[in-house]
């Protein structure tokens, strides 16, 4: 009896457990899909505001803690960086004259930086008669300090091609940074990996004089705001 | 010293940190420096001049890194499309 009630146990389990099994597997692989989506969604296509927010804060701390006082306000003010040009004296002198020259019309009607007569001790005995302006995820763009013609466009980028959150596009400061060091490093080597264009091509070459009559504005103040401090210490001194 | 890389939608990350004059330590240095160039990264020292100038030393080898660095920042190499010379393949 006990016998004939076990196997008919065992029977019915199996019975049902075919009845199921088809169900159970069909809930099991959609359950597997929407994980899958999910995570996919999130590495690939979600977009995190905070999350870029929060890497872009970063990369200004970064970038703060290496480049100078000066560069870092000029960024923080301006929103973008200049860098004299002829940097790279290891590599055996410039990079952006010579050719660049040849493509410049005559010259603008842009007022000269207040800190042009200062590229001598700055950068060398004379060498640097050119500068950058470093943009974020635009072109580097190269000119004359003194009279503020545009000399080129160098169109370059630093992507990261294991594509991390989707992206392969630094934060907007560390795009910044990693100019600032590829340029103050190896001036040559970067000029020649870059795309070398007529000015205009990206940015709107009214938008760099306005952006170059800004820096000379910011230079006289800070300038002044120097030229007060340093005064005011002196009195005190005095005193 | 600390190896530090810049990332998309993360800023900085720290890939090794270590006192160069312990050899446990300058080896994992050494290791994941290795690992970031294999990778195509570029390396570059932030360094400041006597006079005070502040500017960035590309390096291409662990041993180029001056012993005193406190870091060194790993990032993407340039893409431009120019195409490429024998100077500029350096």
């Amino acid at each position: 009896m006990a016998l004939a009630l076990g196997t008919a146990a065992i029977v019915l389990l199996a019975l049902l457990s075919e009845l199921t099994r088809p169900r159970a597997v069909e809930r099991f692989a959609r359950a597997r899909l929407r994980w899958r989506t999910r995570s996919r969604g999130t590495e690939q296509i979600g977009y995190d505001p905070g999350r870029e927010r929060r890497a872009e804060q970063r990369a200004r701390a970064l970038l703060r803690s290496c480049v100078n006082d000066e560069e870092w306000s000029m960024y923080r003010d301006l929103g973008f960086l200049r860098v004299w040009g002829g940097s790279d004296r290891r590599a055996g002198g410039h990079a952006a004259t010579g050719a660049s020259l040849d493509l410049v019309g005559e010259a603008e009607n842009a007022e000269p930086s207040p800190a042009a007569d200062r590229i001598t001790t700055d950068a060398g005995a004379g060498e640097a008669s050119y500068a950058y302006l470093i943009y974020p995820h635009k072109p580097i763009v190269a000119y004359l300090p003194q009279t503020g013609v545009l000399l080129s466009e160098y169109c370059v980028a630093f992507p990261d091609l294991t594509r991390p959150y989707g992206s392969a596009r630094l934060p907007d400061s560390d795009d910044v940074l990693a100019k600032w060091m590829a340029l103050t490093a190896d001036e040559r080597r970067l000029i020649a990996d870059a795309n070398m264009h007529l000015p205009g091509r990206q940015i709107d070459p009214d938008r760099i004089r306005r952006d170059l009559l800004r820096l000379a504005r910011w230079e006289r103040e800070r300038l002044y705001h120097d030229g007060r401090g340093a005064s005011g210490a002196d009195s005190l001194r005095a005193a | 010293m600390k190896l530090l890389r810049l990332k998309p939608g993360h800023g900085e990350i720290v890939l090794a940190e270590g006192d160069v004059e312990v050899p446990e330590q300058e080896r994992e240095l050494v290791e994941a420096f290795r690992r970031e160039l294999d990778a195509g990264m570029w390396a570059a020292v932030p360094t400041e001049t006597h006079a005070g100038r502040r500017e960035a030393e590309l390096v291409k080898s662990f041993a180029e890194v001056p012993r005193d660095a406190e870091r060194v920042i790993f990032f993407p190499r340039a893409a431009g499309g120019a195409p490429r010379t024998a100077a500029s393949g350096r």
